[in-house]
Parts: C-alpha cells; sequence; structure tokens
C-alpha cells in the first residue's frame, strides 16, 4: 500500500476531486470510486477494449492507465456520450442493425466508434475493421457491429449536410 | 373502435409475433451503459475476496503461513482448506458424480489451484494479502498427456485407490487404472468390429481436438451476501443456471432453500463457462457468512482461462467403412478424455462423455460403436461445453474429419460421399446406431441448396486450375474449400434421461395477464446475449394475442421465477421456449372461456384469431384479448376464477435436432501460413424461426468462435503443466480485422414434437463451423497427400504442413 495522494479530473463534463493510492487503474476510479460503471473490465492487459474511455481527445483503455497519470485530463465515458434523451447516433445504429448481444463490450465499442468516425467519418467497411481491431466482442462476429458503424455514420453525415 | 378498422395484417403486425425481427428490449440499457452486470453490483459495506493460486501443476502442500498477510493493511481474513473442513466444504460435489477441492486439502493437482482466500478491503489490498500468503510446496512428478497418465505409477488422486493402492469404483463404474475416470460405451461393439473388419474399404485417423476455452468477455464472479437478522443469504453471480446453484448450495451449506436467493444479473456472456459451480461461489459466501460482510469474488483473466470451464481436450480415433461405391457401412470411435485434476464436467448425469454418441452425424450408418475413456491429469478440470450442446462438438468433428478422410480413402468428392450417406427425408424420425431418434430432417434439400449457393462445381474447377498453377509455379496461394454437414442434438431434456446432480432437465414459464392488458413472464432459464427477453415475448405474443411490446420477460431470481435448468446446451428455445408456448395456451383456454362467456355464445363457437376471440361464422362479433383481460378482473364471471394467470413446466418428449450447411472457401499463402477466408455460406435449419434478426446474429457469433477454435484459440500446457495461453496475448480471440463477412441462410423444418416447432440455434454455427473451417485448411493440401492434421491451424501449424509435405521446395 502506498500513501494516497489529492488527484483532480474532469469526467462526462463534472470535475471529481479525491484521494487515491497512484497505484489505483483509472478504471477502478472510474467504476468503484465514481460508480460509473459503462465502461467494464474484460482482461486489465491492454487487449479487449471493454474498457475504452476517451481522454483528451483520444481512446485510451483505461486497465491500463494508473489514476495518477489521468491526474488533471478530461475523460468520456459511454456515459457522456449520449443517455435517454439525447441518444448519440452510434447508440442508436448498434440497436436497428444489432451490433450487440451479451452488450459487455458495447460501451467500450460505441465509446472507440466515436472516436473513429471523428477521424474518419466516412470510413469503408476495411477502415472500420481495422480502427475496431483494438476491441473484442466474443459474441457478435463483428459483422452488425460493423453495420451499426456504417449506418451511424451515414446518418450523421446526413444531418452535418442538413445541417449546413 | 379503432380495432375494427386495422387490417388482419396490421394486427400481426402489431404483436411483434414470431417470424419478425424485432428489435432487442435489452439493447437501450447496453448501448448507454446501464447494464447492471455482477461487478457493476455495489452494496453497503462490501468486501473483495481473491485467491492465492499454486504455482504448480502437482506438488503436496506442506505449509501454508497466513500471518504476515493478516497484517497487511486492509486484509480482514485468509480461508484455507483447514477453516472451511469444520464445515464440510473444503470439497465440493461437481456435477459430474465427482468432487473438487475447494481450497487445496494437502495437495494440488494443477496450476492456478485455488489455495487460499484473502478478503480484504479492496481488491488492491487483497493483492497485497496474496503477496503475503506464504505456502510451503513439495513439487511432484506432473502428468500432462492423459496417454501417460494411464500408465504412470503417480497416483493423482488419493481419493481413487484403496489401502491397498488399488483403484477403487468411480461415479460411472470401475476404473483401469488409478488415473482413469470412467469408461462410457455405446452402440454394439462386436457387429461393428465385424463390419468393419469385413469391409471393402476402410479409413482410419486419429486427430486430437485441442483443450480450449469459452472466454466469455466478462469473467465470472459472484456477491454473496449474508443477512445474518434474517437468515437469508443472497448471491448474485455469473450463473447459467441459478436454480441448480441454489439447490447445490443448499445440499452442501444446509442451509434450507428457501433461505437462499440466486440472482443472476446481466451476463457479459457465458458459452459454457459459466454453468459449473466454483471455488470462488463458496468461499465467498463462507467469508460472508463468516465476516458478516458482502463478499465480492470477481476472476480476472487468467484466472478464468487457467482455472474455470476449459472445452474439448478429446483425442479421438475412428475407422469408417464403406463400401467400394461409397456407401457407409460401419463407424468405430475411441476418445480418450483428459478430464484434468477433477472430472467437473457440466454433462447431463446418465452422460460422463456427454452426446458424444451424436457421432454418427448426419448419416444412415447402420452399425456403429462408441468408447469414451475419461482420465486424470495436472491440468484444469472444466469439460463444459462451450457453444454447444454437450460434447457434440466433438462428435461432429469427428465425423465431420472421418467423412473427409474416407472420401479420400475412396478417391471421391466428400460432397458427394456425403449426399449418398445423408438420413433421407422420409427416414424420420430416425433412430441412430448409437441410440438417439433424430427428429426431423430433410439434409439433401439443405446440402443441394448450399453448393448451388456457392457454385461448388465452378469452386472444384477454381481449385483444380489453382493447383495446376501452383505446380507450374505460377502462384503460391492454395485454394481449400471446406464442407461441413452438421446435426446437433440440443434441447436438454427429457426428464427421463436426462438430469443434472438428480434435477430433471424440465423448464419453466409463468405469466400474468395485467388488467389493461399487458403482462409478465418470468422463466427458468437466464440470457447471457440471447435476446430472451426479445424473442421469448415475440412467443408469448404469438400464443396470446397481446402485443410483444406489451410483454415483461423476467428471468434470473430464484426468489420469483419458476424452478429450471438454466441457459446452455441450446436448450432455452427448446424447452423454456416449449413452456411458454404451453403456459401461453393454458392462458388462452382460459380466455377463451371469458370471451364465450362476454360474447353469450357457446366456448366451442369462438375461436382465436391473431389478437382477439372471435364468432364462429361472425368475425364482426369479437373481443379482444386486451378485454378479456380486462373483464377477468373486473367481472364476475360464473364458474371461472378470477385473473388472469399460468405457470407450465414442460419436459419435452424428446431432444431437437437442428441442422445445417456449411462451405467455406480460403487462400493460404504456402509460404507464410496465413489462410484468408474469402468465403463462408451457412446454411442453418433451427425449424420455426422465431426472430430472424437474432437467429443470424446467433449465426455470425458462433460461426467466429469456430473460427478462433479452428485457427489459434487453445489452453496449452507444458511438460510441467505451466499454462502457455493464460493471458489474451496468448490465447486468440478474433478482431474485427481478423473475421470475415457470412453469408447466411435458411431452410424450414419444422421440430414434429415441439410446440412451436422451433429447435435453437446458438450453437449450430459453432458446431459446424470448428470442422468446415478445419477442412477447408485440409482441402487445400489434400491434392498434395494431406490426411489430416491438427487443429488448431495457425499460421505456423499450416506452414508447418506445406513444409512437411514438401512445398518449400
Ligand atoms: S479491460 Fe482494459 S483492455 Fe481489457
Ligand atoms: S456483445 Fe457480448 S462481447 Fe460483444
Amino acid at each position: 500500500m502506498s500513501k494516497k495522494q489529492h488527484y483532480k479530473i474532469t469526467v462526462n463534463g463534472k470535475e471529481e476531486e479525491f484521494l487515491a493510492e497512484p497505484r489505483e487503474l483509472l478504471i477502478y476510479t472510474l467504476r468503484e470510486r465514481l460508480n460509473i460503471t459503462g465502461p467494464h473490465i474484460g482482461c486489465e492487459t491492454s487487449h479487449c477494449g471493454a474498457c475504452t474511455v476517451t481522454i483528451d481527445g483520444k481512446s485510451v483503455k483505461s486497465c491500463t492507465m494508473f489514476v495518477a497519470q489521468a491526474d488533471g485530463k478530461d475523460i468520456t465515458t459511454i456515459e457522456g456520450i449520449g443517455g435517454p434523451d439525447d441518444l448519440h447516433p452510434l447508440q442508436n445504429a448498434f440497436k436497428e442493425h444489432h451490433g450487440l448481444q451479451c452488450g459487455y463490450c458495447t460501451p467500450g465499442m460505441i465509446t472507440r466508434a466515436t472516436k473513429l468516425l471523428e477521424e474518419n467519418p466516412n470510413p469503408t467497411e476495411e477502415d472500420i475493421r481495422f480502427g475496431m481491431a483494438g476491441n473484442i466482442c466474443r459474441c457478435t462476429g463483428y459483422q452488425n457491429i460493423v453495420k451499426s458503424i456504417m449506418a451511424a455514420a451515414a446518418e450523421m453525415n446526413a444531418a452535418k449536410e442538413a445541417a449546413e | 373502435m379503432k380495432d375494427e378498422v386495422t387490417s388482419r395484417e396490421e394486427r400481426i403486425d402489431n404483436l411483434k409475433g414470431m417470424g419478425c425481427s424485432r428489435k432487442r428490449v435489452e439493447d437501450a440499457r447496453f448501448t448507454q451503459g446501464k447494464g447492471n452486470y455482477v461487478d457493476d453490483i455495489k452494496l453497503d459495506g462490501m468486501i473483495f475476496g481473491d485467491f492465492v493460486r499454486s504455482p504448480y501443476a502437482h506438488a503436496r502442500i506442506k505449509s501454508i503461513d497466513t500471518a504476515a498477510a493478516l497484517e497487511v493493511p486492509g486484509v480482514l481474513a485468509v480461508l484455507t482448506a483447514k477453516d472451511l473442513e469444520p464445515l464440510g466444504l473444503h470439497w465440493m460435489p461437481t456435477l459430474a458424480g465427482d468432487k473438487q477441492m475447494v481450497l487445496a486439502d494437502g495437495k494440488v493437482l494443477f496450476q492456478g489451484q485455488e489455495v487460499a482466500f484473502v478478503v480484504a478491503e479492496d481488491r488492491f489490498a487483497a493483492a497485497d494479502g496474496i503477496e503475503a500468503v506464504e505456502v510451503e510446496y513439495e513439487e511432484l512428478e506432473v502428468l500432462v498427456d492423459p496417454f501417460k497418465s494411464l500408465e504412470s505409477d503417480v497416483v493423482l488422486r488419493e481419493d481413487t485407490v484403496d489401502e491397498a493402492g488399488k483403484p477403487v469404483d468411480g461415479a460411472h463404474g470401475p476404473r483401469k487404472h488409478h488415473n482413469h475416470i470412467f469408461t462410457w460405451e455405446a452402440g454394439d461393439k462386436d457387429p461393428t468390429f465385424e463390419v468393419i473388419d469385413n469391409a471393402e474399404v476402410v479409413a482410419t485417423e486419429s486427430m486430437y481436438y485441442h483443450r480450449t476455452h469459452p472466454c466469455p468477455l466478462e469473467t465470472c464472479g459472484c456477491v454473496a451476501s449474508m443477512d445474518k437478522v434474517n437468515g437469508k443469504l443472497t448471491v448474485w453471480g455469473t450463473f447459467q443456471a441459478p436454480h441448480a446453484i441454489r439447490t447445490v448450495v443448499s445440499l452442501i451449506t444446509g442451509i434450507e432453500e428457501h433461505n437462499i436467493r440466486i440472482i443472476s444479473p446481466d451476463i457479459g456472456g457465458g458459452f459454457g463457462n459459466k454453468v459449473g459451480a466454483y471455488p470462488g461461489y463458496i468461499c465467498s459466501a463462507v467469508a460472508s457468512i463468516v465476516t458478516g460482510k458482502p463478499v465480492k469474488w470477481i476472476e480476472d483473466r487468467m484466472d478464468n482461462l487457467m482455472t474455470t470451464a476449459f472445452a474439448r481436450d478429446y483425442h479421438m480415433t475412428g475407422r469408417i467403412s464403406a463400401t467400394k461405391e461409397g456407401k457407409i457401412t460401419g463407424l468405430h470411435c475411441h476418445v480418450t478424455a483428459d478430464h484434468g485434476g477433477f472430472d467437473a464436467c457440466a454433462d447431463p448425469t446418465k452422460f460422463p462423455a456427454g452426446f458424444m454418441n451424436i457421432c454418427t452425424g448426419s448419416y444412415d450408418i447402420p452399425t456403429a460403436f462408441l468408447e469414451v475413456d475419461g482420465v486424470y491429469t495436472n491440468k484444469a478440470p472444466g469439460g463444459v461445453s462451450y457453444r454447444c450442446s454437450f460434447r457434440v462438438t466433438e462428435a461432429v468433428y469427428f465425423i465431420e474429419r472421418m467423412i473427409e478422410v474416407l472420401a479420400i480413402e475412396l478417391n471421391m468428392d466428400a460432397a458427394e460421399l456425403r449426399r449418398i450417406n445423408f438420413i433421407k427425408k422420409e427416414q424420420f424420425p430416425y433412430t441412430a446406431a448409437l441410440g438417439w431418434e433424430y427428429d426431423s430432417g430433410d439434409y439433401h434439400t439443405a446440402w443441394d441448396k448450399a453448393l448451388k449457393a456457392v457454385d461448388y462445381d465452378g469452386l472444384r474447377a477454381e481449385q483444380a486450375q489453382r493447383v495446376e498453377d501452383f505446380k507450374a509455379g505460377k502462384t503460391r496461394s492454395l485454394m481449400g474449400i471446406g464442407l461441413s454437414f452438421f446435426t446437433e442434438i440440443v434441447g436438454a431434456g427429457p426428464v427421463k434421461n436426462c438430469d443434472i446432480l438428480g434435477l430433471g432437465m424440465f423448464d419453466s414459464c409463468e405469466i400474468r395477464i395485467h388488467p389493461t392488458g399487458s403482462a409478465i413472464a418470468r422463466l427458468g432459464t437466464i440470457s447471457q446475449g440471447q435476446g430472451h427477453a426479445t424473442t421469448f415475448a415475440q412467443i408469448l405474443a404469438s400464443e396470446i394475442g397481446l402485443p410483444a411490446d406489451s410483454i415483461t420477460i423476467e428471468e434470473g431470481d430464484t426468489d420469483t421465477a419458476p424452478y429450471g435448468l438454466g441457459t446452455y446446451g441450446s436448450r432455452s428455445t427448446p424447452v423454456a421456449g416449449a413452456a411458454t408456448a404451453m403456459a401461453g395456451r393454458k392462458i388462452r383456454a382460459k380466455a377463451q372461456m371469458i370471451a364465450a362467456y362476454l360474447l353469450e355464445v357457446h366456448d366451442d363457437d369462438v375461436e382465436f384469431d391473431v389478437d382477439r376471440f372471435v364468432v364462429k361464422g361472425a368475425p364482426e362479433r369479437f373481443k379482444t384479448m386486451k378485454e378479456i383481460a380486462f373483464a377477468a378482473y373486473n367481472q364476475a364471471i360464473p364458474g371461472i376464477e378470477p385473473g388472469l394467470e399460468a405457470v407450465s413446466y414442460y419436459d419435452p418428449p424428446n431432444m431437437t435436432y437442428p441442422f445445417g450447411a456449411y462451405v467455406c472457401v480460403m487462400d493460404i499463402d504456402v509460404d507464410t501460413g496465413v489462410a484468408d477466408i474469402r468465403r463462408f455460406y451457412a446454411l442453418d435449419d433451427c425449424g420455426t424461426r422465431i426472430n430472424p434478426m437474432v437467429i443470424e446474429g446467433q449465426v455470425h457469433g458462433g460461426l467466429t468462435e469456430a473460427l478462433a477454435v479452428a485457427l489459434g484459440q487453445e489452453i496449452a500446457y507444458d511438460d510441467m503443466g505451466n499454462v502457455k495461453t493464460g493471458t489474451l496475448m496468448d490465447f486468440f480471440l478474433p478482431t474485427a480485422w481478423e473475421v470475415p463477412n457470412y453469408e447466411t441462410d435458411y431452410t424450414v423444418t419444422p421440430s414434429p414434437h415441439h410446440p412451436i416447432g422451433a429447435k435453437g440455434v446458438g450453437e449450430s454455427p459453432h458446431v459446424g463451423g470448428v470442422p468446415c473451417f478445419s477442412n477447408a485448411i485440409q482441402d487445400a493440401f489434400r491434392p498434395f497427400g494431406n490426411r489430416h492434421t491438427n487443429m488448431p491451424h495457425d499460421h505456423w501449424r499450416i506452414w508447418k504442413t506445406a513444409n512437411e509435405l514438401g512445398l518449400h521446395g
């Protein structure tokens, strides 16, 4: 056990301040300290992507970051992407196209996909398969995940065009 | 009234009943991060438990010193076998009639075995505590090869021998050796041997179906909470069979069953991993009883891969005989089954090798004989059905490889060999040589449809050209055409021959219709991603004429759900789905009486039509189910009890036998061993289709798990019994990048004995997919003399095959 330190992070727009051991992994800070249980744990070794969050604009596997490394950073989890009154198009597309089964990978998948579409609003199927390769799904075989992301991209682009 | 102007089609659409691709009701919470999985559960004062695990595969434990661990800040208690012994909980019964150590009792039998349970204020403190527990081991000779184990003087399990060192009988009869668990036989030995010994053509092959693991994305875990005031133990956990767990917990702890509540919250995939009872569950419950606090235990990924629920590990040798024309005459299969240190297979009691005796497959084989020998080794226990019905994946792999080898022996096309041996449509119900009665099938139609869809003849022509080009030095790539035709046996099962720990494998559904025409139904099963809340509501919608959107489905809480045996072996649709339909029919029968009363006609004068009862011959006179529901609660109807509820316990008369035809086309780079899946066509016949969207999703997922197993996924050990594939770095889980797009197709041959004709589909693609991928690899090398190579066909092994066949010049 090491001494507790003072940390300040912003999660889904809300500032959080607390004392924690620096060795605490960020995923536990989120899940256990802050009760943000959308991001899940599938491996704790950076392989599965269930714990994916966005930190300062980048997709990060939060099981592989100490809370000390996240000090002062701005974090978005699935809870900050959309809720009952403001569903993100990806959340809707995953439902429409059966992009999930057990749902365990889904928060990480969707969180990752929001970044993918930000970086590449018109991805090909290959772009999606490559860009999502850090997120493992054991249930769907990915086909409908790819379809969901394609559909969300189309919808987001159409909405953007309509707005312009 | 709106109803009167709505067309019949609109009324049907409005129900979102069977056959429509209803969107899943589960998805809203999952896509918004609001699922409630076991690790999301947080109770006041909750503490954490975790295991000290053995680094050795076989060792005697000389001492365990917990003093230093108890000094670690945050550590509250450390349990060892000594603490559990007075409670009789240091060992627990397994589902296979064996017993298993909960915490190491004097020795360890596999790497990662649970030695002590450290309870602490948080996970990090528990980890510190684990480091501080001092265990002194004396290493013993390790047996990882079941064949060597059967010859070794080393006694792995002291309870397998008497005082004189002689083997004593096991749960399934006499032992041949102290490390032998059981022999299980099916079929007729002598007649089969006679046929094979005198046959015109015999193909013999040995194959190893390697050890692997279901590895759902969520590991196993639980939260146990003993309420000392009320004397009630509540356990939330990753349980595929919550009621069975409740009964087991009651039997081994002595706590009365009504004082135990088992809850399966959302489950992040199961695939067989979450059927069994694990030491973590027992230790958490004990720790909660001891400390009076809720205790959470969650496996990490290494724990999961190394200790809970391996699958397969079958060494199979087969002989198949045929006439010169290719008509199969006999089949013999011998299996040496590696069960690890404890026999913890999750099989129905009377089937220690599961339904391996479905290994005659889809073929009309007049005589057959199967023998399975179970063996102890220094590996983890398990033997679960990884996305398949009990050992059916092994059986189908075996026969689909034997067919290919026989085709080589006969110098015949493997598709044609299958066609001439299929059980014919008119032979159903068909009793196979190893005893099962197949309910229905139309294999020829499915096969022809599949071969036509992929232009099979065209593919073979292209392949022949490729071989020529390869020989001419124009390409370094070979083409493989993988075929498989599988028959599954699912829906365990008839109580007369299927039970687990004496519990009949029926299932159940209880329905309550609310006065305003919505409903709740509770089932004895539990979804792990299959979408039960969506599909069971569809079955009910069609049966009782209320919209699926107005029906809540609830599962997984033993205090509220009716007793059932849970979800695995594709049994939910065949068994609980049938219970649902039957309970719905009871509702409908009562509704019919109410409707007749309201319409002032005789009961027999009304008939059900979509969402209402109409007077025969006068369709304008009707009562909708909604109106009937209201009447059930607000009117005194002579001779009829108020309310509208029903419960059904369904004991299926037979299993169901889904089948399918798969074709895979691969391009294989001979120099790198990389196999590129160009095409995968999957035709499934699961009988009546409840939700095509969900079926397709199940097929994609099952095929991907088949790809994984066939092309790289394994639990491998070194000679010291060290697990070489204990993390996701080494254990292959395909990503989106490695997985192709699948083409799905179907035929519909309803099950004649199932109330709605449905057969179950979740596991078919895995069962049929593994041999299909494997056959594609093997087929690519057939022109160069390949008969059989063992899975998993990772790049290295494919390269090695090419190298051994002399293809690297
Ligand atoms: S839990 Fe973080 S990548 Fe798997
Ligand atoms: S939906 Fe189960 S892991 Fe992706």
